[in-house]
């Protein structure tokens, strides 16, 4: 599928004395845009009241979004890989736009399936694509510091949350003024304010994310950092140099071991993310009523948040110093020793909860950051974006077993989340104990990829590789 | 940013191997500056709120 020369890898190779720190806003302007995907719960009930539907019916609209982030990632990876970023930023944008758009539409018509249409699945393919889009670029221009150039990029996706949530309470009272979000008296918005705020969410998003793929850049073949020696990283065990095509990639042992280390820790991460609120409550419950208040509870959501974005910063870079394959042991391994805390010892101290979950919660974020590094090590960074991208596929399974795996303990008890006790959570908790336990091995056995999947030495980059194929 | 910039060239500049006749062109600092600004305020206002949420926590 061609791409209209503007959008083309070859008009976007850096000239010499390009400056490699412009390429990390680029990455964030997208990252911070689509971010806005982990803010849905802040107009949930406005869009519950608005269609009359159930929760889990407007819960669906994030699902399909997440669910066609993997799916998306998965099958345009290549096409990513092969036009650059400036092409999949700007595509992006237009999917996530036109969601956006897509969405108010239903919203305003009060057609549920609509926002399906158009937040769900389109918005998702522009998630996904946008996901994917700068990772393998940044990986090029930093192979110095994969780990916290990756890391830079998908701390925005955190981030994006970040700004939407509080910004959504703002403009939905700008556009409401009877919405009041929190406090005596608080209630909902109405669905006119909250199609507003699409619209809104439309215009701002176009615009960042088009900055973003206009300032990008690809380094010209053979460019590598000042004062860098490539022959410094491949002392280092499990990373090589040489590449693994896509295709090849999923034929190797490796690439499913990660499959399982991403899918258990994003699974056991859920399993906090999803009750967060309802769950410190009821680990603290003194009979009918719970010692930590409903804006407390608010506070342990939005502590959450930091450490979530936080570790898929420090932890990515961590890793360029100790390696992919120690740190995930870290994340696994501790982890399983944090969520036996947390199931065992959660309930005796508020400051013991907060600080478990906060952790294991950055080991979440942690997780998710520093898998492409981990994918460039072991398959180097010639298709580095779309293995990436067919990884993902994870994530949308653990977007479904995660908080399966929650609700199904906790329907089990008696009484809602907010109702219960901790004792009600300890089979949830110690489910995900098993799940890390599974994901710990797994990278356990993650190996150097075998010789026979190495593209041949002098294969050209995904650029010439398209046009010696059109010749 | 400092890792990139020890053969005398600006930081993250690098070496400019296979690029041919290509003439020399450093990246404005002000497109650079002004491209942090504009995700850094976002973010900060992001941050600022969230920690004004999550100090209620601590709050009693």
């Amino acid at each position: 599928m061609a791409v209209p020369s503007f959008l083309a890898r070859e008009r976007i190779v850096a000239r010499p004395g390009f400056n490699r720190w412009l390429i990390p806003p680029a990455a964030l302007a997208v990252h911070l845009c689509i971010g806005q995907a982990y803010a849905t719960s802040v107009y949930k009930t406005a869009l519950v009241e608005h269609f009359d539907a159930s929760l889990t019916s407007i819960g669906i609209i994030f699902s399909i979004a997440i669910v066609m982030l993997g799916l998306s990632a998965a099958l345009f990876g290549t096409w990513v890989d092969r036009n650059g970023p400036r092409a999949a930023m700007f595509t992006s944008a237009v999917f996530w736009v036109t969601g956006f758009l897509v969405g108010a539409l239903g919203i305003a018509t009060e057609q549920l399936w609509l926002v399906y249409l158009g937040y769900g699945v389109i918005g998702g393919i522009g998630l996904g694509i946008g996901y994917i889009s700068p990772v393998s670029t940044l990986i090029k221009w930093f192979p110095d510091r994969p780990g916290l150039a990756t890391g830079m990029a998908i701390m925005g996706f955190g981030g994006g949350a970040l700004i939407a949530t509080p910004l959504s309470r703002q403009l939905m009272g700008f556009y409401d003024p009877d919405y009041v979000a929190s406090g005596p008296g608080a209630n909902v918005a109405s669905g006119d304010a909250v199609a507003k705020l699409f619209l809104t969410f439309a215009v701002v998003y176009l615009v960042f994310m088009m900055f973003g793929a206009f300032i990008v850049r690809v380094p010209a073949d053979g460019w590598k950092p000042a004062g860098f020696d490539p022959s410094t990283v491949k002392a280092k065990a499990l990373v090589t140099t040489s590449s693994v095509s896509a295709a090849n990639a999923i034929k190797t042992p490796q690439f499913w071991l990660l499959w399982i280390v991403l899918f258990c820790n994003v699974t056991a991460g859920i399993g906090i993310l999803e009750q967060a609120s309802p769950m410190i409550q009821d680990f603290f419950r003194e009979g009918d009523a719970s010692t930590v208040a409903a804006t407390a509870a608010a506070g342990f959501v939005g502590v959450l948040s930091l450490f979530n974005m936080a570790g898929r910063f420090v932890w990515s870079s961590t890793s360029d110093y100790i390696g992919r394959k120690p740190i995930y042991m870290v994340y696994l391994g501790v982890g399983i020793v944090l969520y036996i805390v947390l199931a065992t010892l959660g309930s005796s101290a508020t400051w013991i909860f907060v600080i478990t979950a906060a952790i294991i919660i950055s080991f979440y974020g942690g997780g998710f950051a520093t898998i492409p590094a981990y994918l460039r090590d072991l398959f180097g960074t010639f298709q580095v974006g779309a293995i990436h991208g067919r990884l993902l596929t994870a994530w949308s399974a653990a977007g479904v077993a995660g908080p399966l795996i929650v609700n199904g303990v906790l329907d089990m008890a008696e009484g809602e989340p907010g109702e219960l006790v901790a004792g009600d959570y300890r089979p949830a908790l110690f489910i995900m104990v098993g799940l890390l336990a599974v994901g710990f091995v797994a990278n356990l056995l993650v190996k150097p990829v075998a010789d026979k999947w190495h593209e041949p030495k002098t294969e050209p980059s995904p650029s010439t590789q398209e046009a010696s194929a059109v010749r | 940013m400092s890792s990139s910039a020890s053969t005398g060239n600006p930081a993250g500049t690098g070496s400019p191997a296979a690029t041919g006749n290509q003439q020399l062109k450093h990246t404005p600092t002000g497109l650079i500056a002004f491209a942090w600004t504009l995700v850094g305020v976002p973010l900060a206002y992001g941050l600022y709120q969230t920690v004004k949420t999550a100090s209620s926590l601590f709050g009693g």
